[in-house]
């Protein structure tokens, strides 16, 4: 294990682009959609209810079946399997309604034409018969209406928290509402399934866990999974959102290519593809604190209510991800966080870049300002007296160690790099005198956990294969989505055998390759993949370090990979004549890699473990101006100081948290899921729902790295996981506006701001405290 | 009326270094489509198809009035097939040569700012556009280029870096598009044949007239017809609604309903005119509008969308209307040989109902401009401030004589089911000094003037408050203390 951490990394520190740069620019990276298609190739497209709560009494498909084009329908009596999409096989999530609508948007059938528009045009025709109910949206409809739910919720206790609450200084009470995100990957959902021999079929899936699209496959089709194989090289973007929503696009394509004999595409229109999919969990969050008169947290109250939609998908290990991060940097003495998993007639909500995570934090952090608030204070020093130390405040509310605990440095830095004392005392002055514009700033810590409580999640494997002339493939389970992935799976093994990155290319992911893989997810791709390459590479020069040494007559410790050349003794071998010499002597040139994660266990009914192999660390710091007269606002100033460990491609990580901190500003400003009351999501196209553009970015945007961060956890390089913490650095900019609203009111009382801060609400807002401050 | 145009029925244009010419062509095929299904071009690709997104943007080299070649980036998925007659199509494989890419594309390598790609095609040609000017663009010019654009993966930082580094290291003169531009000048120039193309497929037909005169012909033949100027709406009803229009008149090659020119005090606009080509003169004679101006769409949209399409769509939330309502602006409508004006304000009747007839299209939009004595303003309002659907959008016109208010008319979008003025408020301030006690003392004849509507861009109760406070910035603006609104604090 040791030496994964010596990767000959030297090689690493050049400027490595992303591995398909040269073809995104110029339009030659292939998605699914643009591999030509075999000839008369069909193309399915969804027919969706119309209502979000409904027994369905009839569906009439003859207009459907006879429009131009058409080839025929899929529906629930087509399934030759089990008619269950659900990603754990809990059958609560069907391919088609089987007798009822659960949300607005359901697919009810699916037609079969000679091309998308054909198909597209006469899924429209369908006449459906329903006897509407009212359904219930929200979470207090959910439990107004009974209080049905998709699963069971995690409870995490430490302490006596009635005890500790009514021996607190002060407790404060409240809620939090927090909106939910689209993900809006650019390239939206697709699959094209071949039919095969034996009824087999091969599906190319836009998605983040081909073994899910695998299992459900051969779900729906009744068949082992050795007769589905599936194939993703890239995706054009996925964030959560192709983790397990994929599979339904390549379950259709799949069932509608082994009943036509045809290769059948499978694309919904971007309106349909936010219709049809599971976004961003909704979060209801009710609170309570108790603190000190400095503001020392003895005992916090949560209860997270998360509106999951009509199924379960992967709510539950969102809801539990969520408990686990109701604490975010601080220390609770004492502690009693649930997660309720309210069932909504909605769609079912999924993974989303930070899976609960976020919407935790940002509970957190409100509970901080409410302190602040109350004791006249700045947020940030309150956050710094209930930071975890390494003494005995040093275990989370789950009872995890936090042992690499560098928050209060990556803090400390980024105040003194930022200058935020100096400028929030500014601030404070000009607000002032400014009679419409107010400006806010707020320093936002982070503290996120890496690994999946599910242990068995926790491993990864490679495949590595070197051929005759030395060029090699590595093939491992985690998908490209454009996190780099590939590029720096690809740099892990070239380094292992000082080769220039040309000489190894990175393939599709596919199924018959990896097998079982876990999903790209949870910020996990290179520390599980990286590490099985590293380890398949080790595999192949054990072989050929024992070759080199018999053949050339020297000892094992004289053989070394180099510049392209293997060094042995005093010889020098050009690569590609060793590989070919290796060849010759019948010595494997291929091999699979393996890792697991150490020390991972959890117990989800005693709420009690260590699910996390670590923690990343990260604070930004934003300022803004705000607009008192309509609630809108601009970033003037974000500076951000991420730990990534010691990074394996320094300009992939800043674009992961670049990039993720504006998606996380999109989320927590201008982003806006929209229902009507008949649940029909109003906002579900570009047109409609905001996600940030060039000219929302911060005027000036400071991003960093902590070099001196090195992992404790024995991962690839001592690196870190970079994908999903940066949505959270966000936090500072939420944080800003809320100063700014509560300038209106001589900062007396606490914004109380729900996400999404949409101009209105931000507006809406500052109402409320003027006529408070007004009323007191 | 004119004399009978001569007809043709195959459409021409040029894709990349191709010639091409097609005898049938679908009326519904947009640019995107054709590129990716039928020639198998798939470089080009679809986020939204409803010209919200970017990822299909390419580029339509045309001949303007001034008779330079223009190339301007456009969304292809809401581009119609049909109204490419007569222009060089550019797409993105037309970039790299030999595997040597574009230094816009090898600028975006080197800066790290592609990361799932898919948007990137598109970020390429918006960039190429801007860059061919050979001019290094300021940041604020990259993100105005780029409002069209959306990348979920990057943050944008590294794609502006990139387009300025683009313009630093190296010359678009020697850039194919430009040595090849007056060939390929000549080659479009070529094409003019003076005709009415008219596009035929089953039942369908697409009509592109020759002029005014045989648009004003076509149009007798067939009142009926759906006039699609921009397709930036007409686009969206195709794609989204699948929504069939059996005759569509597309008003992309009419020459003479293009252009602005300002001659005694008054601005004429020609209806085919788009945001675009508008945006110098705006900035000319109506620089109180140039702000509101750069956030009407993208910079594709602005590319393709018209005013004369702005206003006849009659929509309550077009972004034209209010100010141009507030400047006395009249429509200069022809049905045949008959010609008639009405004031912008009476155009708009009801929601989807406006004051033209079967037959009847837009020729001009005249615009009284306003003297030195006058205070302009108009403010959008939206949750997105670029490439967004206003909220509310209020437009102000003030006159003061001495410190009193001799003329004031205030107009609205997103507050009723038309564009509309503020009447009981305009009203209750003539004649009164212009203060903010006066201005507080009117706020509540909003609620007289106006119902607004709840929706997912905003609430009821939302539009009339910011409606109110509206006026309270316009007072404040004319007071001379700024800033007043945020965004002027971005690059200061």
């Amino acid at each position: 294990m040791d030496d994964l951490l010596r990767t000959g990394l030297a090689a690493l520190d050049q400027v490595v682009p992303h591995e398909s740069a040269h073809k995104h620019v110029a339009g030659t990276a292939e998605y699914i959609d643009d591999i030509i298609e075999p000839q008369n190739t069909l193309h399915a497209y969804l027919g969706l209810s119309s209502e979000a709560n409904a027994l369905i009494r009839s569906v009439n498909l003859d207009r459907v079946k006879t429009a131009p084009g058409v080839v025929g329908v899929l529906t629930a009596a087509d399934i030759v399997g089990i008619n269950d999409i659900s990603p754990a096989g809990t059958n609560d999530d069907t391919l088609f309604c089987d007798g009822r609508a659960n949300y607005h948007g359901q697919p009810i059938f699916a037609v079969v034409a000679t091309s998308r528009e054909a198909a597209r045009r006469a899924a429209r025709l369908a006449v459906v018969d329903y006897a509407p109910e009212a359904p219930h949206l929200t979470v207090a409809e959910a439990i107004a209406g009974g209080g049905a739910t998709v699963g069971a919720g995690l409870t995490v206790r430490r302490g006596d928290i009635d005890a500790a609450l009514a021996a607190a200084g002060q407790v404060i009470e409240g809620r939090i509402s927090i909106g939910g995100q689209e993900h809006f990957y650019l390239e939206g959902q697709v699959s094209l399934a071949l039919p095969g021999e034996d009824g087999e079929v091969l599906v190319y899936s836009a998605t983040q866990h081909p073994g899910d699209v695998q299992e459900v496959v051969a779900r729906i089709l009744g068949l082992e999974s050795n007769g589905v194989r599936v194939h993703v090289r890239r995706m054009g973007g996925a964030f959560g959102g192709k983790e397990t929503q994929g599979t339904l696009f390549g379950a259709v394509a799949a069932l509608a290519a082994r009943k036509f004999r045809r290769a059948v595409k499978c694309r919904p229109d971007r309106d349909d593809d936010m219709v049809i999919t599971g976004k961003r969990h909704e979060f209801e969050i009710d609170y309570a604190v108790g603190f000190d008169d400095a503001g020392v947290i003895e005992g916090v109250r949560m209860g997270l209510h998360a509106r999951c939609g009509h199924s379960l998908d992967l709510s539950r290990g969102v809801a539990d991800r969520a408990v686990m991060h109701a604490d975010n940097a601080y220390f609770y003495p004492s502690a009693h966080v649930q997660s309720t998993l309210h069932r909504t007639h909605t769609v079912s909500n999924t993974a989303f870049r930070g899976y609960g995570g976020p919407q935790a934090i940002i509970a957190a952090e409100r509970v901080i300002e409410e302190i602040a608030y109350a004791l006249g204070e700045d947020p940030l020093e309150i956050a710094k007296r209930n930071f975890y130390d390494d003494e005995k405040r040093n275990t989370t509310h789950f009872g995890q160690p936090v042992t690499d605990n560098i928050m209060a440095r990556i803090v400390a830095e980024l105040e003194a790099s930022s200058a935020y004392q100096e400028r929030r005392a500014e601030i404070i002055e000009a607000n002032q005198k400014s009679e419409f514009i107010k400006r806010g700033i707020a320093l936002s810590p982070i503290k996120y956990g890496i690994g999946y409580s599910k242990k068995s999640m926790n491993q990864g494997a490679a495949l590595l294969v070197i051929y005759r002339d030395g060029s090699m493939h590595i093939n491992h389970g985690g998908t490209e989505m454009g996190q780099g992935l590939n590029t720096k799976v690809a740099q892990l093994v070239a380094a292992e055998f000082g080769l220039p990155l040309k000489r190894v290319r990175a393939t599709a992911a596919a199924t018959d390759k990896v097998p079982n893989a876990s999903p790209t997810s949870g910020s996990t791709g290179t520390d599980l993949n990286g590490a099985a390459a590293v380890d398949a590479a080790r595999r192949i020069k054990r072989d050929l370090v024992t070759f080199a040494a018999d053949a050339w007559k020297v000892h094992e410790d004289e053989v070394g990979f180099e510049n392209e050349t293997v060094r042995i003794g005093s010889h020098i071998v050009s690569w590609h004549s060793f590989t070919e010499a290796a060849y010759a002597a019948r010595v494997p040139l291929s091999a699979t890699g393996f890792h697991k994660v150490p020390h991972i266990h959890w117990d989800r009914n005693a709420g009690q473990g260590s699910p996390y192999g670590y923690f990343t660390y990260g604070a930004s710091c934003s300022e803004v101006a705000v607009d008192t007269l309509t609630g809108e606002y601009v970033v003037l100033r974000t500076d951000i100081l991420q730990d990534v460990g010691r990074s394996v491609n320094r300009d992939i990580d800043l674009g992961q948290i670049e990039g993720g901190f504006i998606q996380g500003m999109g989320w927590l400003t201008t982003e806006e899921l929209w229902w009507d009351k008949a649940g029909r999501l109003r906002t579900h196209a570009p047109s409609t729902y905001k996600i940030p553009l060039a000219s929302d970015r911060p005027r000036i945007f400071n991003v960093d790295i902590a070099e001196w961060s090195i992992n404790k956890a024995p991962t690839v390089n001592r690196s870190k996981a970079v994908g999903e913490p940066p949505i959270m650095l966000a936090n500072s900019v939420f944080g800003a506006i809320g100063m700014a609203v509560a300038s209106v009111a001589d900062y007396r009382f606490a914004p109380r701001l729900d996400t999404p801060a949409t101009p209105e609400r931000v507006l809406m807002a500052m109402q409320r405290l003027k006529e408070k401050a007004g009323a007191g | 009326m004119a004399m009978r145009v001569k007809h043709r029925s195959t459409l021409r244009f040029y894709l990349n270094d191709e010639f091409i010419e097609l005898d049938r062509v679908e009326p519904y095929r947009n640019v995107l489509d054709w590129l990716r299904l039928e020639q198998h071009l798939r470089g080009t690709k679809e986020g939204c198809a409803e010209g919200d997104c970017g990822a299909c943007t390419v580029l339509v080299g045309r001949i303007d009035r001034g008779g330079a070649l223009v190339y301007e980036a456009v969304n292809a998925c809401i581009r119609l097939l049909s109204t490419l007659d007569g222009t060089h199509l550019v797409t993105i494989e037309d970039l790299a040569r030999d595997g040597v890419l574009n230094p816009v594309q090898q600028s975006l390598v080197d800066c790290h700012a592609s990361q799932c790609g898919f948007c990137t095609p598109g970020m390429v040609m918006s960039l190429y556009a801007d860059w061919l000017d050979n001019r290094r663009p300021t940041v604020a010019e990259v993100e105005k280029t780029l409002q069209g654009n959306l990348c979920r993966c990057t943050g944008y930082d590294t794609i502006v870096r990139a387009a300025q580094y683009a313009s630093d290291h190296n010359e678009p003169r020697s850039d194919r598009l430009n040595t090849g531009r007056a060939k390929m000048k000549e080659r479009l120039l070529a094409l003019r044949d003076g005709a009415r193309l008219v596009l035929r497929s089953g039942d369908d037909r697409a009509i592109l007239p020759a002029s005014s005169d045989d648009l004003a012909a076509v149009l007798m033949e067939q009142p009926g017809a759906t006039i699609v100027a921009g397709a930036t709406d007409v686009g969206l009803w195709i794609n989204k609604f699948l929504q069939q229009l059996p005759v569509m008149v597309h008003l992309q090659r009419i020459e003479d309903l293009t252009g602005i020119s300002a001659a005694e005090g008054t601005l004429t606009i020609g209806a085919v005119t788009t945001f675009a080509e508008a945006e110098e003169a705006i900035a000319q004679h109506l620089p109180q509008l140039a702000g509101l101006w750069s956030r009407i769409g993208g910079r594709q949209v602005r590319n393709a969308g018209t005013i004369g399409g702005n206003i006849a769509n009659g929509s309550p939330i077009g972004d034209t209307p209010p100010p141009l309502i507030v400047l006395g602006s009249q429509v200069n409508l022809r049905r045949g040989n008959e010609r008639r004006s009405v004031p912008l304000e009476d155009f708009f009747i009801a929601y989807g109902r406006q004051d033209r007839q079967p037959g009847e299209f837009i020729e001009t939009i005249t615009v009284p401009l306003p003297g030195p004595e006058d205070r302009i303003a108009a403010y959008k309002v939206s949750k997105r401030f670029d490439e967004d659907i206003s909220s509310v959008l209020g437009a102000f016109r003030l006159r003061l004589d001495s410190d009193l208010i001799s003329e004031i008319t205030i107009a609205y979008g997103g507050m009723a089911a038309t564009p509309k003025r503020a009447r009981a408020v305009e009203g209750a301030l003539l004649g009164r000094e212009w203060t903010r006690e006066t201005i507080e003392s009117v706020l509540p004849l909003y609620a007289h003037d106006f119902t607004p509507l709840s929706d997912w861009r905003a609430s009821a109760d939302y539009r009339l408050l910011v409606a109110q406070n509206l006026l309270l910035r316009f007072w404040r603006e004319t007071t001379g203390i700024a800033p007043v609104q945020v965004r002027e604090l971005l690059h200061g």
